[in-house]
């Protein structure tokens, strides 16, 4: 579903992404694991045609990243890491205006986004600057799937949201995914890279391994691990593939 | 079409529901032009005035104290000779003088036997001396002096059964093209237009790009064209709303009438509009930030137009090299094209060459920012 062969991007003298290559299989939920400023958010934009690589090439849904944007761009959905909707616009008239944008109506998709839509509903009339943390994201994950698309980039949709929403919100994900959308999302949360299908640990612009998070554990984990759930064991992993500081 | 008015619907909200882009749009032209248009035409009181009279006469006498009589004219000082005018003048004692011609009351009599052949050497004149460095005082105190002589020379006739003559020689000091008050009106259309729109319209782009949205939108199938498009129509049509406005404060609030066509002044005006809107549009592909894009729209257009566009000073006294570069700056073509129509009255035919400028502006102007709107990040 997604393709991605050495992909380079600098910007300056920072390296963003340093010969990045994966592949996303068609209804995965794969996970872009890393710390601030590993790239994630570059590899995105890469990916939803809103930069362009310096070299490398990538194709998501079968279409060329570059060649085909505008094609692209009707097959995706993209939830940016910050905050991108209109705060002076209430919930509804948000998902109407994005609905519309994408050749759509909310009638259309509702059972899609009923789940999650269902929840904030109550509030439909209020601005969506005046939500709060959790009902912004379901809100902004809506407008995303309002056109059904084939692809969702999430980019750290959970960051700066509290755990009962975070929980909620990847119960949503594993809904949508049987739904048979393929699901391209970064946390630097390790207890949400459990829930991935797969997951790739980025670091400094480089992808240090993709693996199942079990996987990846029993490769990379601690002999004598003391860590008491799987996400702490996961963290033991990244720590280990950090390369030496120099 | 329909994301194209979803768009546009959004726009409208966007607007109506930030009171203070609101008060910016209708209330600041409104101030403007209320401002600067009684700033200017106000009434004109207690000019400081200096009198030389070397004839000692009657008439002068009465006319003297006529002067004195009204608020307009403090007569502070009597000279004794006519030099001392302009030393009064330069340390800024007196506004106004009034010069009285030798043996008033005697000419004045004199002449009226053989009227209509009054020449200046023995004809009763007087001269009144303006400081026109502010032009509008100085033009309207000669009005009033003017008035009270000329009320005073028609006193004098109903009582003689021959007509008389006195003769005023106006002198504006500091200023002699004197610009009267309406040319402000054009000079303030196209300065409050080129503001309004232009920073609006950059302003309302380039938050998009500031609050992430543009991100989204651009992720989006909706062509650019749309997205630029939906944001100029609703600053057009408040454009619109406040050229109505701006016309209706001008006709019935400052008295400035509209002597030409009204459709042909609207049709101009909205080509001009379209004009400032994309230039805001191209500012808006040029700078990241709200705070640049005021700053390029405030300052980078401002003061061209205040300085270059004839507004304030008359394109024919500049430099000619200040006079090629002031033809690139729109607001020049427009404040020219309104003078012509509104205050001059003249037909359409006339303002053809501004027309056909603008409208070439407009395009060229669009084309380029179409260009350079980008259709990704960075």
């Amino acid at each position: 579903m997604i393709e991605i062969q050495h992909i380079d991007k600098s910007y300056k003298e920072v390296r963003a992404l340093q010969d990045v290559s994966l592949t996303v299989e068609q209804g995965e939920i794969f996970g872009l694991i890393g710390p601030d400023g590993a790239g994630k958010t570059t590899l995105f934009r890469i990916l939803t045609s809103l930069l362009l690589a310096d070299s490398g090439t990538a194709t998501v849904d079968a279409l060329e990243v570059v060649k085909d944007f505008k094609e692209l761009r009707k097959h995706i959905g993209y939830m940016p890491g910050r905050f991108s909707l209109y705060s002076d616009l209430s919930v509804e008239e948000n998902l109407n205006f994005f609905a519309t944008i994408f050749n759509t109506t909310i009638e259309e998709n509702y059972s899609l986004i009923a789940p999650i839509y269902s929840q904030i509903e109550p509030f439909k009339t209020r601005r969506a600057g005046k939500l709060s943390g959790g009902m912004k994201q379901k809100l902004a994950l809506s407008c995303a799937l309002i056109h059904k698309p084939a692809v969702l980039f999430l980019d750290e949709p959970t960051t700066g949201v509290d755990p009962v929403s975070r929980k909620e919100f990847w119960e949503m994900l594993k809904n949508l995914k049987h739904e048979g959308i393929t699901i391209l999302v970064s946390t630097p949360y390790m207890d949400e890279a459990m829930r991935c299908d797969r997951i790739a640990l980025i670091q400094q612009g480089r992808i240090m391994t993709i693996d199942t998070p079990q996987q990846i554990i029993n490769r990379f984990g601690n002999k004598n691990s003391t860590a008491r759930t799987p996400g702490q064991a996961l963290e033991e992993c990244f720590i280990n593939l950090m390369p030496p500081t120099p | 079409m329909k994301q194209f008015f979803a768009f546009i619907k959004k726009e409208f909200y966007h607007i109506f529901r930030d009171i203070r882009t609101m008060l910016l749009i209708i209330g600041i032209p409104v101030a403007q032009i209320l401002i600067i248009g009684f700033a200017v035409s106000t009434d004109v009181k207690h000019v400081k005035t200096a009198i030389y009279d070397p004839s000692h006469d009657t008439s002068t006498r009465q006319i003297i104290q006529r002067l004195g009589a009204g608020e307009y004219f403090d007569i502070i000082r009597i000279l004794q000779s006519p030099g001392e005018i302009d030393d009064l003048f330069k340390k800024g004692e007196i506004g106004f003088a009034v010069v009285f011609s030798e043996n008033f009351a005697g000419n004045l009599y004199h002449t009226a036997g053989i009227a209509g052949q009054a020449r200046n050497d023995n004809a009763a004149s007087i001269q009144l001396i303006a400081d026109a460095s502010d032009p509008n005082q100085g033009t309207v105190a000669t009005a009033y002096a003017s008035n009270i002589i000329s009320g005073y020379q028609q006193e004098l006739m109903q009582q003689q059964s021959i007509p008389l003559m006195i003769i005023p020689e106006v002198q504006m000091l500091y200023n002699p093209s004197m610009r009267s008050s309406y040319n402000f009106v054009p000079g303030l259309m196209g300065l409050i237009f080129i503001l309004i729109c232009a920073m609006m319209t950059s302003i309302a782009i380039v938050r998009e790009k500031e609050t992430g949205t543009m991100e989204v939108l651009l992720a989006s199938p909706v062509k650019p064209v749309y997205i630029i498009v939906a944001k100029m129509t609703p600053y057009f049509i408040l454009s619109w709303v406040n050229l109505i406005i701006i016309l209706l404060i001008s006709v019935y609030v400052l008295r400035v009438p509209i002597a030409g066509n009204l459709v042909w002044l609207n049709v101009f005006s909205l080509i001009f509009i379209l004009v400032a809107l994309s230039l805001g549009l191209l500012i808006s592909t040029l700078v990241n930030t709200q705070m640049a894009a005021l700053l390029a729209s405030g300052m980078g257009l401002m003061m061209p137009i205040m300085i270059l566009s004839g507004m304030l000073f008359p394109i024919e006294s500049m430099p000619k090299a200040l006079q090629w570069f002031s033809c690139i700056v729109p607001a020049r073509w427009y404040i020219s094209g309104v003078r012509k129509i509104m205050i001059e009255g003249a037909s359409v035919r006339y303002i053809l060459t501004e027309m056909a400028v603008l409208i070439g502006m407009f395009i060229a102007i669009l084309t380029i920012s179409l260009k350079n709107f980008k259709t990704r990040l960075a």
